[in-house]
């Protein structure tokens, strides 16, 4: 062969040799750095790994439903998705990114902002909850953005929903998302997004209702869709809670109010079951069920008339003349009087110097001599002003707490005012100066610093009508929360016995409120047997009431009524904010009667229908918050 | 030398099995194999030819090499935003893989031709614009990753040709005065690789979580690795393009310390291999041969497994012999063809 290339020279060997050294070095230091990764890193990288694949989806529990004492649904769920955020995502949310996602679901960016703002110091693992009730249009925007926002996950929640909406809102309350405080609270098992029971029984008997949510844990690719599921855990429905409403009762107590603010609680004086309880105006609880709006929520807490105040057991008002049994209780009880004492009503009456206007005072006219009897029944101020100053503001005072007035009742409900009975050693405590003469003649009649509840007052009528035994109020059966293990302590009777002839004296008077012409006679009818007490309890004083004529100084309406007459199955207590008189409030109490008289029949459910429910039990260890009462 | 380049192209088509089987890119680990196979035939082929033959050619070999990408720039296809391939019934080519042989035949064409223990500044000059045109026109598809695995052949040849200390020095402070000129002519993407490979955490999103997800999965295989197909990061799309660049990401991951360590092996024997085939070469030529190839092997292997963990920025330089691809693999093998011609022919001399 021939070759045009020179022969070569050997100078460039040893810098061949320098080059192997080169590479050999270099692989050296390659495999040191893949050392470092694979060996010294290993763990912190495999982690890393494991979270990039795993994700844990939350599998929500449905809450309890919520029924009424036949049965029927008063909450229940359907199902519904939320757009979550996995947060364990590298990819970073730029301000961009956020934009993005604002606009392919709807939300507001600065919203969107806040929210991320306020969840940042929760643990990454948490994802949390962007959008709840999602629509057609965000699902479709999660699925068809996978590359983009792979972060974003779909989960399957159940909603809850009010069949009967504004029916017994009150009561029921409403569910919404946990707070962050409440995440953040040490040793919470709350996750962001987690609903829970915001007011009401939803609140108050929370851990009953809410189950306990499962866990699936599932392989993701990079775009975050699931490849393949490794664990599931299932998740427990809540319990089913059945409620002491009858929703017939109710739904009578709630047309008979209409439109006009006020509440009406019904209650079976013999166990203290609460058969309705309504408060108006009231609210959607569905509104609150997703995420409610601004609009809705900002008009709900504006409005004067508190929309979201159960009045039945949050109104703090003067109870008016129904006070007028209190007194009388004491006045007989005490041997004060006996029901033969006679006063003169000339229409007013001077004490202490000062002079005290009856009712009657505007007609011209007072009510004559009047015995016990006769002062229930046409509700005359000066018999009670007198036997006001005859017993004393301690006496008074003694049995209307005793009676059950100026403590919480401790229904089974969160929030409930205590009301409040007033003395001279709550005038130096509150208000610092000493008790006036006065006042006692005042408080007498119901009228001055005596506040109560319309739940307090059906239950205080309710103790003397049963001779003192006082049944604590409450919604949930107590069967069922034995059989669930959160029964409270049994004390749920205040025994303060009064004589059987002081009941016998207040009965017949009541009974002659409504049935001899009395200040109730709008509760008469026919073949009906009522009794009741009414009030107007004025909110200012007569002669401001006088020259405003606006509404809301307008006196508000009372009328505690209850049937039948002797051995009463249910009394109930309505109350008309500024309906200006009393009888304004009498006929709804004579409505709700008789639909509980139409409804006789299934009055308790069978004890089977209590204990079915038993779900989720280590969850229930701790009682519900706000049934402990005081 | 074919030994341990086939043991090497076994592993990776193993890899791509594993990365790729039930996806979309199913079928990939059988076509690497017709490419291997076929790239073993045409390696043996040049072995049997007299290397000096190839080298007589070159001139026209360089010529044709620049029509070829200059026609590429003017009419080649649009593919991912580059023109970087011809497309020839139904199968692409990628050209500048091709244009690392011409240029390495070229370059040991021309020092064969000179004698001398060292280079002058004509020489290093010539052999600048020599490798540098080709360079420019690969950058201009645009594509600086393969543009810049030519620069190596002209520094082995110039290293191995005798370059003084003195002109490196010169040549090395040359270069620095260039580079923030050479920013200016990066695009977008390539400086937010440049920028992200300097600040990796601070954009999770694109090129930094490719380096980060690459990292993750290297570190998450451990000494012994996850085992074939358990690797969830390259198979469930964490590690990006886990079949072809990031192929020894998903080696670490499934094999684990071992298989780096077994792989990196091979990697550093066959390039020892090929520079004692230069050592051992009949002449001149036949070194130049050896060592361009050399350099552009070791080049290509640092970079890349250097990248997988973040060693180096991301550029879109594959693994030769690993990462699948038909054109690379192709190239890869003729060169170790000529490689082994330069071996035959040891004694002829």
């Amino acid at each position: 062969m021939e070759f045009r290339f020179p022969e070569d020279d050997r100078s460039s060997l040893p810098r061949i040799t320098i080059l192997q050294y080169v590479i050999a070095a270099t692989f050296l230091a390659l495999l040191i750095g893949y050392w470092r990764l694979q060996i010294g890193q290993h763990r912190q990288y495999l982690e890393a790994a494991e979270r990039n694949r795993i994700r844990n989806l939350p599998i929500i529990a449905p809450r309890g439903r919520i029924l009424d004492r036949q049965g029927r649904i008063l909450a229940d769920n359907f199902p519904a998705f939320s757009v979550l955020l996995m947060r364990e995502s590298p990819a970073k949310l730029t301000p961009a990114r956020v934009e993005g996602l604002a606009r392919g679901l709807g939300l507001d960016p600065a919203d969107l902002r806040r929210q991320l703002e306020r969840t940042a110091r929760l643990p990454r693992f948490q994802p949390i909850v962007l959008k709840q009730s999602a629509t057609m249009e965000d699902i479709a925007f999660v699925e068809a953005h996978r590359v983009e926002y792979p972060e974003l996950d779909l989960l399957q929640v159940q909603q809850r929903s009010y069949p009967r909406q504004t029916i017994a809102a009150s009561v029921l309350g409403y569910v919404g998302e946990v707070s962050e405080e409440a995440i953040a609270k040490p040793g919470s098992k709350y996750r962001p997004g987690d609903v829970v029971g915001k007011s009401g029984i939803e609140r108050s008997y929370d851990a009953i209702l809410a189950g306990r949510d499962g866990m699936r844990r599932v392989v993701v690719n990079s775009r975050g869709q699931e490849m393949g599921s490794i664990t599931t855990i299932n998740a427990l429905p809540g319990n089913d809670l059945r409620l002491t409403l009858d929703l017939d009762i109710q739904m009578a107590a709630e047309a008979a109010l209409g439109g006009r603010p006020g509440a009406v609680v019904a209650l079976d004086p013999a166990t203290g079951e609460v058969l309705a309880m309504v408060s108006h105006p009231s609210f959607n609880p569905n509104d609150f069920a997703g995420r409610i709006d601004s609009a809705t929520w900002h008009q709900l807490n504006t409005d004067p008339n508190h929309p979201l105040m159960n009045k039945a057991i949050q109104a703090h008002l003067a109870p008016g003349s129904v006070f007028k049994i209190i007194t009388a209780a004491a006045a007989l009880e005490t041997g004060t009087i006996k029901p033969d004492f006679t006063v003169s009503c000339p229409g007013q009456v001077t004490i202490y110097g000062h002079t005290y206007r009856d009712w009657t005072w505007k007609k011209g006219h007072g009510h004559g001599s009047v015995n016990l009897h006769r002062a229930i029944v046409h509700s005359c101020d000066v018999y009670f002003y007198t036997l006001g100053k005859m017993l004393g503001i301690e006496k008074i005072a003694f049995f209307a707490k005793r009676l059950g007035l100026g403590a919480r009742t401790g229904i089974d409900l969160p929030g409930e005012d205590p009301g409040l009975v007033p003395s001279p050693e709550w005038a130096r405590r509150a208000l610092k100066r000493q008790w006036w003469a006065g006042e006692t003649i005042s408080v007498a009649i119901g009228q001055g610093a005596v506040a109560v509840t319309p739940l307090q007052l059906a239950y205080a009528i309710s103790g003397v009508l049963s001779g003192g035994t006082l049944r604590q109020p409450h919604v949930a059966f107590r069967d069922q929360l034995r059989v669930l293990g959160v029964a409270r302590e049994e004390e749920t009777t205040r025994p303060f016995p009064l004589r059987a002839n002081t009941v016998e004296a207040l009965a017949q008077g009541m009974w002659g409120v409504v049935n001899e012409g009395g200040t109730g006679a709008g509760a008469y009818e026919d073949g009906l047997d009522i009794a009741g007490k009414t009030g107007t309890a004025q909110v200012v004083s007569l002669r401001l009431q006088d020259a405003a004529k606006k509404t809301q100084y307008r006196s508000n309406a009372w009328f505690v009524g209850y049937s039948p007459s002797t051995k009463p199955e249910i009394v109930v207590c309505a109350l008309v904010l500024h309906g200006e008189h009393s009888a304004v409030a009498v006929p709804l109490v004579r409505d709700v009667i008789k639909a509980y008289l139409a409804n006789r029949t299934p009055r308790r459910p069978l004890p089977e229908q209590l204990q079915t429910q038993i779900r989720v039990l280590s969850e229930l260890r701790q009682p519900a918050p706000g049934s402990g009462g005081e | 030398m074919l030994i341990l380049a086939l043991a090497i192209a076994a592993i990776g088509i193993m890899e791509i099995y594993s990365t790729t089987t039930r996806s979309a890119l199913a079928g990939q680990a059988h076509k690497q194999i017709y490419w291997v196979l076929l790239g073993t035939a045409l390696a043996m082929l040049i072995s049997r030819l007299d290397y000096h033959l190839v080298l007589e050619q070159a001139p026209w070999l360089y010529g044709l090499m620049i029509i070829a990408l200059t026609v590429l720039l003017i009419v080649g296809p649009r593919i991912a935003g580059a023109r970087r391939w011809f497309v020839l019934g139904g199968m692409t080519f990628q050209v500048s893989e091709f244009a690392k042989l011409v240029i390495i035949v070229s370059v040991a064409a021309y020092f064969a031709d000179r004698g001398g223990k060292f280079v002058g500044w004509g020489d290093i000059l010539k052999v600048g614009v020599l490798v540098g045109l080709p360079a420019v026109l690969v950058a201009r598809q645009p594509d600086l990753g393969t543009a810049l695995t030519f620069c190596p052949i002209a520094a082995a040849g110039l290293f191995l040709a005798g370059i003084r200390a003195r002109q490196i020095v010169v040549l090395a402070l040359l270069g620095a005065m260039m580079l923030p000129v050479g920013w200016h002519f990066l695009k977008p993407y390539q400086r937010e690789r440049i920028s992200s490979f300097l600040h990796p955490s601070q954009d999770t999103q694109r090129s930094g979580y490719q380096a980060i997800q690459s990292k993750i999965a290297i570190g998450s295989g451990g000494f012994w690795g996850k085992g074939f197909g358990n690797g969830t990061q390259s198979r469930l799309g964490f590690v990006p393009v886990s079949h072809s660049d990031f192929v020894f990401a998903a080696l670490a991951e499934e094999q684990g310390f071992v298989g780096t360590l077994v792989v990196l092996l091979l990697y550093l024997a066959l390039l020892l291999r090929l520079l004692d085939a230069a050592q051992t070469a009949g002449d001149r030529a036949g070194r130049f041969v050896c060592v361009g190839f050399a350099a552009v092997m070791f080049f290509q292997v640092v970079i890349n497994i250097g990248m997988t963990i973040g060693l180096f920025p991301i550029t879109g330089i594959p693994l030769p012999l690993m990462s699948q691809g038909g054109s690379a693999t192709l190239a890869c093998f003729l060169g170790l063809g000529l490689a082994m011609s330069v071996n035959m022919r040891r004694f002829v001399n």
